[in-house]
C-alpha cells in the first residue's frame, strides 16, 4: 500500500497526461489515439486525489460512480477491486473511460479543478477497466436471487445495456432487443474505431451474457414484434424503449439529393459497423476518400468523428463547415484538438446554400456563404447571420451533413397509445421514466433528444430502480 | 442464425431460397422486406420477401446473381445458414379492392410483384398479370403467377416465348383496348418502371412502383435509401419501397445507384476469381466461438 501524501503535497503533482499515438501517423489508420495510463503514470495521478469526506466527483457522475473508493483502491494497487467497484455502478467502464466528456461531469466538479487541474478520473477509470480486461479477471457484481419477472429492453445502446446490467443485478430475468446485427448502439456503428475500439464494446457485452442477460440482434421492435406483442405473446412483464434518436436530418438545401452526400450516420455505419475502411476484408463499399476532397458540415462530436474518419481513409483535404465559431462548437475541446493536429481544416462561420453536381449527378462542389455572429439567442448562443455577397464555390467531392438527428418513428409508430411529444420523442416522466402506458418505460436519447453516452447510461440507471419498484409492488 | 430449409434455382442466375425466420413470417405482408448479411465479413443488402409459411416459420427470398454478396448467397444450399436476416420492413403495399389491377413483373422483380398480386386477388380484384423477361430462360414463377391472375400475359425481349416485345407494349395496348384499368404495380429494372409510369401518365391510372436503391441498415437510421418523390426526400426502407410512378425521379435513383459501381466490379471480380475464402466463412465462421470464456469473479 503506498501511503498517501499530505495534501499540499498531492496538489504540486501535476496533471498526468495520457500516451498517444504521433498525429502525422495516426491520421492514416483506424488505431487508437489514446494509449491509455501505464500503471506507474496512473499510480502517480491517483496521488493527487484530496480523498474528499464528501466527493463532489461522484455528483458529477451521472451514473454515481464512487470514484473516490475506486481511486483509493488504485493507489492501494489493487486494480481488480477497483474494477469491481466500478462496476457496482457502471457496467461499460471501459467505454465510459473513453468517451465521457468528464471536464463537464465529474472532473468539472473534482475540486482540485478550481485551482489546480482536476484530477484525470477518466484516465483512471480507463486504466482500471482495461487492466481487469488484460488479466481476463472481471469482477462481475453477484446477482440477487431470481425473480421471475422478465423485462425486454427495447435497442442495445447505451441506455438499454446499463439498464439491463442493473435489472438483471436485480434478479430480473433481461432480454435485450438490437435491430442492427450487433450489440451496443452507437457505441458500435457511431463512433469509430480510433477513439473506442470495437473488441472493447464487444468484451462488455461479453460480460453482460456473463452476468446472465440474454441478447437477441435482428429484431426490430415496431416491426418483427411489437410492444403489445412483447407482453400478451412473449410475457414480458415490464419493457424499456431506449431506441435512441437514429434518425438523420438533412439541411433540405438544393444538390442534396447528389451522389456523394452522406448523412453522418450513414457514412459513420459504413465506416464502423461494416468496417468498410477495411475493404480487402469487408464487402461493405464507401465513397473512395484517397486524394479527394471531403467536407463535413456540422460542429459537433459526429462531425469530428466523420471529418477524422475522412482523412483516415486517405482524403487530401478535409474541411470542417460550421456556421458559427470555435467557440461555439458542441464537440470535446479534446476532439477539436485531435482534429486539427491531424491535418483537418476548420472552415467555420461558413454555412452551405447548396450542393453543386455534375451532369452524372456526383458532387463536385459546395456553394458556401460567410457568416458572422450577431445576438445571443434563446440558447444564449450568439446566432450566426449571413454576410450579403460572400457566397462562393468550394469543390469538393464527398460532403458528410452532420447536423443532429431526430426521433426514429419505428417504435412510436406501430404503438399509437404511447404518447410523443411534437418531435416525436416518447414522453416520460422525469423522475420515474414511466410512458403513459403501464409497463412501458422509456429513458435516453429518444426520450431527451441526441445527448451523451454517460447521460443516456444515467437514464438507464433510473429506468431500473423505477422498474425494479413497478416489479416487486405491480403498482403503477 | 437463419437455417436455409430449401433452395432451387428458377432460371440460369435466379435462386428461390426458403429461410427459417419464424417471428419475419408471422409478421410479414406483401411488399415487405428483409436485409441480410451472410457471413461477419458481408455486407447488408435488402431482398423482397416472396412468400412466407407461418406453421413452418418459413420465409422465401429469391435472389437474382448480379454482384458478389448474391452469387456467394446463390451458392449455398439447403443445411447452410444466413448470419443475420432482420424483417419484415418497409410498409406494406396497399391492398384494397381498386377493381381492375395490372401487375407488371420485370425479370426478377416478377418475384417482388407476385406476393401482392397474390394479395390483390384476395382482396377480389380482377388481375391482369404482365411479365417480362429478355428470354424465356430468365422468366419464372409462370405457374405461380398463372394461378394467382385472372389475365396472364408472357413477354420476351426476343420473342423466344410468349409474345415478342416488353411489358409496356402490352400495357399500351390493353389501355388502347379500352380496357379499364384501376390500378398498376411495376416492379422490375428502373428503366422499366419508368417507361410504365409514362404509358399510364397521361392516362392518369394511378400507378406504383417498387424502388432498389441502396439500403445499409433498412429501419430509417441513415438516409442511404433516400429517393426523391414529388420533390420530398423520401426513406425507401421505411416511407416505401413503394411510391407513386408518376412521383418518382427516376433519373436521380439511377445516378445514386451508380455510385459504388467500380468497387462492386473488383469485389465481384475478387470473389469470382476465387470463391473459396468467402464460401468457407460462410458455411463455417458463425459456428465459432467469437469470444474467451470470462474468468472467474473476484468479488
Amino acid at each position: 500500500m503506498v501511503d498517501k501524501l499530505p495534501p499540499k503535497q498531492r496538489t504540486k503533482i501535476p496533471r498526468q497526461v495520457m500516451p498517444e499515438q504521433e498525429a502525422c501517423q495516426r491520421a492514416h489508420n483506424f488505431d487508437e489515439v489514446n494509449l491509455g495510463l501505464t500503471e506507474a503514470i496512473a499510480q502517480r495521478e491517483s496521488q493527487r486525489c484530496l480523498t474528499c469526506a464528501d466527493p463532489k466527483c461522484t455528483h458529477g457522475c451521472p451514473v454515481g460512480v464512487q470514484i473516490r473508493e475506486v481511486v483509493d483502491l488504485v493507489r492501494e494497487g489493487e486494480y481488480l477491486s477497483a474494477a469491481a467497484k466500478l462496476r457496482e455502478d457502471n457496467v461499460l467502464p471501459a467505454v465510459t473511460g473513453r468517451v465521457c466528456p468528464q471536464e463537464n461531469q465529474c472532473e468539472g466538479a473534482c475540486v482540485l479543478a478550481r485551482r489546480f487541474n482536476s484530477l484525470a478520473i477518466g484516465h483512471i477509470e480507463r486504466f482500471v477497466a482495461d487492466y481487469e480486461r488484460q488479466t481476463g479477471q472481471v469482477g462481475l457484481p453477484e446477482r440477487a436471487p431470481l425473480t421471475g419477472k422478465k423485462v425486454a429492453i427495447v435497442g442495445s445502446g447505451p441506455a438499454g445495456l446499463s439498464c439491463a446490467g442493473d435489472l438483471s443485478l436485480k434478479g430480473h430475468e433481461v432480454t435485450v432487443f438490437e435491430a442492427l446485427h450487433e450489440i451496443g448502439g452507437v457505441l458500435i456503428y457511431g463512433i469509430p474505431e480510433f477513439r473506442l475500439p470495437k473488441e472493447i464494446v464487444r468484451q462488455e457485452v461479453e460480460n453482460m451474457r456473463a452476468m446472465g442477460i440474454d441478447f437477441q440482434t435482428n429484431v426490430v421492435i415496431g416491426k418483427t414484434v411489437t410492444i403489445d406483442e412483447l407482453f400478451n405473446e412473449e410475457g414480458y412483464d415490464a419493457v424499456f424503449i431506449a431506441t435512441g434518436a437514429g434518425l438523420p436530418k438533412f439541411m433540405n438545401i438544393p444538390g442534396e439529393q447528389l451522389a456523394g452526400v452522406y448523412s453522418a450516420n450513414e457514412f459513420l455505419t459504413r465506416v464502423n459497423l461494416m468496417k468498410a475502411y477495411d475493404p480487402d476484408q469487408y464487402d461493405s463499399p464507401i465513397y473512395d476518400c484517397r486524394g479527394r476532397n471531403v467536407a463535413i458540415v456540422g460542429g459537433g462530436n459526429t462531425a469530428m468523428d466523420s471529418v477524422r474518419s475522412a482523412l483516415r481513409l486517405g482524403a487530401k483535404n478535409a474541411y470542417i463547415i460550421y456556421r458559427r465559431g470555435e467557440e461555439e462548437m458542441p464537440a470535446r475541446g479534446e476532439e477539436v484538438h485531435h482534429a486539427k493536429d491531424e491535418g483537418v481544416q476548420f472552415m467555420n462561420l461558413h454555412n452551405p446554400l447548396e450542393f453543386v453536381g455534375n451532369e452524372e449527378g456526383n458532387l463536385t462542389g459546395v456553394k458556401l456563404v460567410k457568416m458572422e455572429l450577431g445576438e445571443a439567442d434563446e440558447s444564449g448562443r450568439r446566432r450566426p447571420v449571413p454576410i450579403e455577397g460572400s457566397e462562393f464555390v468550394m469543390p469538393i467531392d464527398m460532403a458528410v451533413v452532420a447536423i443532429g438527428t431526430g426521433a426514429n418513428p419505428l417504435v412510436q409508430s406501430t404503438t399509437p397509445d404511447m404518447a410523443t411529444n411534437k418531435w416525436g420523442y416518447i414522453v416520460a416522466d422525469e423522475e420515474t421514466l414511466r410512458t403513459n402506458k403501464r409497463g412501458v418505460f422509456a429513458g435516453g436519447d429518444i426520450v431527451s433528444g441526441a445527448a451523451t453516452v454517460i447521460l443516456a447510461m444515467g437514464a438507464g440507471r433510473v429506468a431500473a430502480r423505477s422498474m425494479h419498484e413497478y416489479l416487486e409492488t405491480g403498482q403503477w | 442464425m437463419f437455417p436455409i430449409k430449401e433452395s432451387r434455382f428458377l432460371s440460369g442466375d435466379v435462386k428461390l431460397f426458403r429461410v427459417e425466420a419464424p417471428r419475419i413470417a408471422r409478421k410479414r405482408q406483401a411488399g415487405q422486406f428483409v436485409i441480410v448479411r451472410i457471413h461477419e465479413h458481408g455486407e447488408r443488402i435488402p431482398l423482397t420477401i416472396a412468400d412466407s409459411d407461418v406453421e413452418q416459420g418459413t420465409i422465401t427470398i429469391i435472389v437474382q446473381g448480379v454482384g458478389k454478396t448474391t452469387r456467394l448467397l446463390n451458392q449455398l444450399e439447403a443445411g447452410d445458414s444466413i448470419l443475420d436476416v432482420v424483417g419484415p420492413l418497409g410498409e406494406p403495399s396497399e391492398i384494397k379492392k381498386f377493381g381492375t389491377v395490372v401487375v407488371i413483373g420485370g425479370g426478377v422483380g416478377t418475384a417482388i410483384a407476385y406476393p401482392t398480386a397474390v394479395a390483390m386477388k384476395q382482396a377480389g380484384n380482377h388481375v391482369i398479370t404482365i411479365v417480362g423477361a429478355r428470354n424465356q430462360s430468365l422468366l419464372i414463377l409462370e405457374d405461380e403467377v398463372r394461378a394467382t391472375s385472372d389475365e396472364l400475359y408472357l413477354m420476351t425481349d426476343d420473342g423466344s416465348y410468349g409474345e415478342h416485345g416488353f411489358v409496356t407494349q402490352k400495357l399500351q395496348a390493353l389501355i388502347d383496348q379500352g380496357r379499364t384499368i384501376d390500378h398498376v404495380l411495376a416492379i422490375g429494372p428502373i428503366p422499366m418502371m419508368r417507361a410504365v409510369a409514362e404509358v399510364t401518365r397521361p392516362h392518369q391510372i394511378p400507378t406504383i412502383v417498387s424502388l432498389n436503391p441502396i439500403m445499409v441498415d433498412g429501419t430509417g437510421m441513415c438516409g442511404g435509401c433516400r429517393v426523391y418523390v414529388g420533390k420530398e426526400c423520401k426513406f425507401a426502407c421505411v416511407d416505401g419501397p413503394e411510391f407513386d410512378a408518376h412521383q418518382v425521379d427516376f433519373t436521380n435513383l439511377i445516378q445514386r445507384n451508380k455510385m459504388y459501381r467500380d468497387r462492386e466490379q473488383e469485389s465481384l471480380e475478387a470473389f469470382e476469381a476465387d470463391p473459396t475464402h468467402d464460401l468457407e466463412e460462410a458455411h463455417h465462421c458463425h459456428m465459432e466461438q467469437k469470444f474467451p470464456e470470462v474468468g472467474p469473479r473476484t468479488v
